[in-house]
């Protein structure tokens, strides 16, 4: 569904992203792991057309990506949470997730039919699934921390994505909360047939989810494998996982 | 009103919106008194020259990240008033153009009145829709969290350019009743003072609701006509004014208002339904 070959990015004269290869499969669960710094995040922004990738291609369902605006690529099918909280702080949790419903509806051009009355059953099926369907009248800012997360999952969800890419979902979430959280993602993967893209430091929610992983350092493609060959490589375990 | 759609609610740095206004007013007058067209069509061609000047200033604008977007319609709207103030043949320079035909109907001045009422009236009713309605969610999305806006495929770009078109229109309508009410035009209404006055407005009522304009405006002009009846100076006052405010009630007076309201209205509620 997803491959990107050979990308490359730099930052003035720093190489973010050296060389990252990932295949991602139709219906699988996907894991970047690698150290902080290794290019993780800037390599989702590159799908994503965040940023711009200087060399490579990245492929979605056999179509060349790489050069599109962001906005056009979430059109495509691929939508994205992000590791720091991006919501919209002074619209509802409804609000919040219906911006994205109607986006993909394409219905926010509408100037006066009221908003109130529109994409109404999608937004509430959303907010059912992740589980935030009692606080729909709050105010997204004043939510706590895993709450404004899972928002973040049920904003990216609302574009009816094929791919979902996660960046670090569990960050700064308490072990409950991580593991609601983990429970979303199987049952995303699993009774919705999304395929999903993320990234991770906690290496048991890692192993215990993801069907491949891919391993990075510093912006290297190291390997991508099964987790039982991630865990066994020689490589990995020196340059990640030995101190474990 | 209109400034507010794309400030408060759409959070760009729109610092010369009162040179949509001007142009409206002098497309009118010029419709009035150059051509023989029905006077109609001269009302119709303020707001619409108004939303083409806005698509053109604001397409070159909305490439612009936050405070250049304002600095560079600040230099777009001056070049505007350079033009009219000095084409002499054409737009009478600094003299403006007056002694504007209006139509028999408002040539009473309580007709005249009753014709801006009942349109602002009418403004103020599609402006609400446009606000509640998915673009108006829209827009206050991405003023939130443009970034965020373009992960779920939305053309931030374009919903930008949108409001301000919009928000033109909204400008020129006005300018147009300006005309109907002053029957003549002059250059102060592109200067960029005039802009100011009106941002002032928004900033006094509050950016983030809906009447906040309307009280902002009221308020000023109350100020302009008392104060300005004791001291020529009460820009002094305004400017006080202005301060406290940003110090204290940085959401406006609506915006006060409604922070000290909610609370009371849910109590309320709760004993009601208690």
């Amino acid at each position: 569904m997803l491959r990107v070959e050979a990308v490359e990015k730099s930052f003035d004269n720093f190489k973010a992203v050296n060389g990252a290869n990932l295949t991602v499969k139709k219906g699988e669960i996907v894991a970047v792991i690698g150290p902080n710094g290794a290019g993780k995040t800037t390599l989702f922004n590159l799908i994503t057309g965040v940023l711009k990738r200087d060399k490579g291609r990245i492929l979605f369902k056999g179509e060349d990506i790489s050069e599109l605006p962001s906005y056009q690529i979430n059109r495509k099918g691929i939508s994205r949470s992000y590791q720091i909280v991006n919501i919209f702080p002074r619209l509802t949790v409804f609000g919040n997730v219906q911006v994205s419903v109607l986006s993909h509806q394409r219905k926010n051009l509408k100037l006066l039919t009221p908003a109130q009355n529109l994409a109404i059953k999608e937004t509430r099926t959303i907010l059912e699934t992740v589980g935030l369907l009692e606080k729909d009248k709050t105010m997204a800012g004043s939510l706590s921390h895993g709450d404004q997360k899972i928002l973040e999952i049920a904003i990216a969800l609302g574009t009816q994505p094929e791919l979902l890419i996660l960046d670090e979902p569990t960050a700064g979430m308490s072990p409950e909360e991580t593991y609601t959280t983990i429970e979303l993602i199987k049952k995303l993967a699993y009774t919705q047939g999304l395929t999903i893209l993320f990234c991770e430091h906690d290496m048991d929610l890692v192993f215990s989810i993801a069907q491949s992983i891919m391993v990075m350092r510093q912006g290297q493609t190291l390997l991508q494998g099964s987790p039982e060959e991630v865990k066994n490589n020689q490589e990995v375990q020196e340059a990640y996982l030995g101190g474990e | 009103m209109s400034l507010n759609l794309v400030v408060g609610h759409g959070g760009l740095f729109q610092f010369h919106h009162g040179v949509f206004y001007g142009v409206a007013a002098y497309t009118t007058a010029l419709m009035l008194k150059k051509t023989s067209l029905p006077i109609w069509t001269g009302f119709m061609a303020g707001p619409i020259a108004a939303a083409i000047v806005g698509l053109v200033i604001g397409g070159f604008c909305v490439r612009l990240s936050r405070l250049y977007f304002g600095m560079l319609q600040i230099s777009l709207g001056s070049l505007i008033w350079a033009i009219v103030f000095r084409w002499y043949s054409f737009t009478g320079g600094d003299d403006g153009i007056s002694g504007i035909p209006m139509p028999s109907i408002l040539s009473p001045l309580k007709n005249s009145y009753l014709f801006i009422l009942i349109l602002f009236f009418i403004c103020m009713i599609l402006m609400y829709m446009i606000l509640k309605s998915p673009f108006g969610n829209t827009l206050r999305a991405i003023r939130d969290n443009p970034q965020r806006c373009e992960a779920i495929g939305l053309n931030v770009q374009q919903y930008q350019l949108i409001a301000i078109v919009i928000a033109s229109f909204f400008a020129g309508i006005a300018g147009v009743l300006f005309v109907v009410l002053e029957r003549s035009v002059y250059t102060e209404l592109l200067f960029w003072t005039l802009s100011l006055e009106v941002f002032i407005m928004c900033l006094l009522g509050g950016w983030f609701t809906f009447i906040g304009p309307v009280l902002g405006a009221t308020m000023m002009v109350i100020l302009r006509t008392f104060v300005g009846i004791f001291t020529e100076y009460w820009t002094l006052i305004l400017g006080i004014v202005l301060i406290l405010l940003i110090f204290f009630l940085p959401e406006g007076i609506m915006g006060f208002l409604q922070e000290k309201l909610k609370p009371r209205i849910k109590d309320l509620s709760r004993e009601i339904m208690n």
